[in-house]
């Protein structure tokens, strides 16, 4: 990416305009969520404004502009992802998705003796949804570990796989130490046991690309929040024929064929599992990001991520006063988890942001794998494509800033 | 506000200083301190005898502001009464908040005075007040047995 098309992008960004005075916020937090250019808020901002109605409800126009508006977002995730229109669920976020999936897939199919495969490396949100349906159906779950450079053990892998494995749910990409697990593989290998694969796509879906049906996974789950697009919308793609043989999760309407006093008959797939009235503007503003991002190409924008991180990373590693927990691989997430050895994560994120840097710290709501590690907590600096490299460098700056307010040397 | 009005000296030292942190021989109380973001906990030790805090320890990791907070809240409660260390707490937590400015109220606090400006720190107040809490819980427990 050339550097002028990058200053263009930044304008779009105004988290630093601010309402009332400007501000310096160099905004490292990406992989919790990131920010929201114009071009996407404005097309949110328009749906509420000139076609907001009730979507599938009613024959009037408005109804039937937010039906369109609902409906092209729809097809709009699909095209992105290879998907047919009818395998796209919206959801609130890649939570929400794996909880479908575990209730209305796991809990009615599971039982004593089966197991569900996981990775170490789960966010809580692949990791307590499963922990809970193999707690109630019996089943046992199980965990891939990782080698030292935190790559996915494959040793391990094969090892943990059988013909009592009924799921496995794999995250595409690590929240904390950027491993972006080889999936391909993964799935390939699981297919040859039948076993249904689900996919956390959380963090893999801002830097890369996948055509679900290459892939080969049953189940992909994302969410819109850490890929430009407004919170509270996510996305379950499920396979067609498994999708019309699972249960609904939600109740309500709009998810119902026929209902009478005693007895319901559920809709098909994707409005079976689409209870109650759904999130129109944020659907909205997914599709505005999906188009956002093909205009400036997932590929640009993961190089360019990649250059900011390896630079930061590459210099972090001078410093002898840190810890870094970041997989070495070339395919990887920008993101770097890291520790002070003296100082607590709580303590450098109060003193970065008084540096004005936005780092995340804490567990990164994946407390097993700190446990592994044998910490309890870590700093992450995760990156984006609207970050610059002066940013970094100017986080570099105040890295051994925190040390001196701790009265420490470097 | 300059970060360093936070991580004063004294706040420094403290957080650093050892001599609260050991298990507690023949501890009448002990109680688990939770800061779910972070993951850290920290077990506070009491030992009380007839409604005073005859002795009191911690165990436990955690950021610069919760460890320095919990060893002065122990400087400060030992050998004092329950009532007098609820009223400790309650005006710590006041403070803390920024519902309690009065200099004289906050007299009692002594150096935990050095905390008032975790006040002006939003994401940090969780830290400071979490072995108050921790204290807090025993003391409520132990009427409730009552």
């Amino acid at each position: 990416m050339e550097k002028d098309i990058l200053k263009n992008i930044r304008n779009s960004f105004k988290y630093n305009t601010g309402l009332n005075e400007e501000k310096n916020i160099i905004y490292f937090d990406n992989a919790a969520t990131t920010q929201r250019p114009d071009e996407i808020l404005d097309k949110v901002y328009e749906f509420y404004k000139y076609k907001n109605a009730n979507p599938h409800r009613g024959a009037h126009y408005l109804s039937m502009e937010a039906t369109f508006s609902y409906e092209n977002a729809r097809k709009r995730v699909a095209k992105y992802i290879g998907a047919k229109e009818e395998e796209i669920i919206f959801t609130r976020n890649a939570t929400e998705s794996i909880n479908l999936v575990a209730y209305s897939y796991g809990m009615n199919n599971l039982k004593e003796g089966d197991e569900v495969l996981i990775s170490i490396l789960e966010h809580h949100s692949n990791l307590v949804p499963w922990q809970y349906v193999c707690k109630r159906t019996g089943a046992k779950l199980t965990y891939i570990y990782i080698d030292q450079n935190y790559n996915i053990d494959m040793e391990d892998f094969r090892k943990k796989l059988n013909k009592n494995v009924k799921i496995l749910a794999i995250t595409g990409a690590s929240n904390t130490v950027a491993t972006a697990p080889d999936i391909y593989e993964m799935i390939e290998e699981a297919k040859k046991l039948g076993i249904i694969v689900l996919v956390d796509g959380a963090q893999m879906m801002a830097h890369k690309k996948v055509d679900v049906k290459k892939l080969g996974c049953d189940f992909l789950a994302f969410s819109g929040h850490k890929l430009l697009s407004p919170l509270g919308i996510g996305v379950l793609y499920g396979d067609k024929e498994i999708l019309n043989r699972m249960d609904p999760f939600l109740l309500g309407g709009d998810m119902i064929e026929y209902v009478y006093e005693q007895e319901t008959t559920y809709a098909k797939a994707p409005f079976k599992f689409e209870a109650g009235t759904q999130n129109v503007g944020g659907a909205v503003g997914l599709h505005a990001a999906l188009d956002y991002i093909d205009s400036i190409g997932i590929e640009n924008i993961y190089s360019y991520e990649k250059k900011l991180m390896d630079f930061a990373l590459e210099e972090m590693k001078k410093f002898k006063f840190l810890n870094i927990y970041t997989n070495d691989k070339e395919n990887r997430s920008p993101i770097i988890l890291f520790n002070y050895k003296e100082i607590h994560p709580h303590d450098v994120s109060s003193i970065m942001d008084a540096n004005n840097i936005a780092i995340r710290s804490g567990h990164h709501c994946a407390a097993p794998l700190h446990r592994y590690l044998g910490m309890n907590s870590s700093c992450r600096a995760s990156f984006s494509f609207y970050n610059t490299m002066s940013e970094v460098e100017k986080f570099l700056e105040v890295i051994p800033k925190v040390q001196e307010v701790f009265g420490l040397g470097y | 506000m300059d970060i360093k009005d936070i991580y004063t000296q004294m706040i420094l030292e403290e957080s650093r200083n050892n001599h609260n942190k050991h298990v507690l021989d023949g501890a009448s109380h002990v109680e688990k301190g939770h800061n779910p973001s972070c993951g850290d906990e920290i077990t506070l030790q009491l030992k009380i005898d007839n409604d005073i805090i005859k002795d009191a320890s911690f165990v436990g990791v955690g950021c610069a502001i919760s460890q320095a907070s919990t060893s002065m809240m122990i400087d400060l409660i030992k050998g004092k009464s329950i009532d007098e260390a609820a009223k400790l707490a309650e005006t710590f937590i006041g403070m803390i908040k920024g519902d309690i400015k009065n200099e004289d109220e906050l007299e009692i606090l002594e150096d935990a005075v050095a905390f008032e400006n975790i006040s002006n720190m939003p994401a940090r107040v969780k830290c400071a007040v979490l072995a108050w809490h921790t204290l807090q819980e025993i003391i409520k427990n132990k009427s409730e047995v009552k």
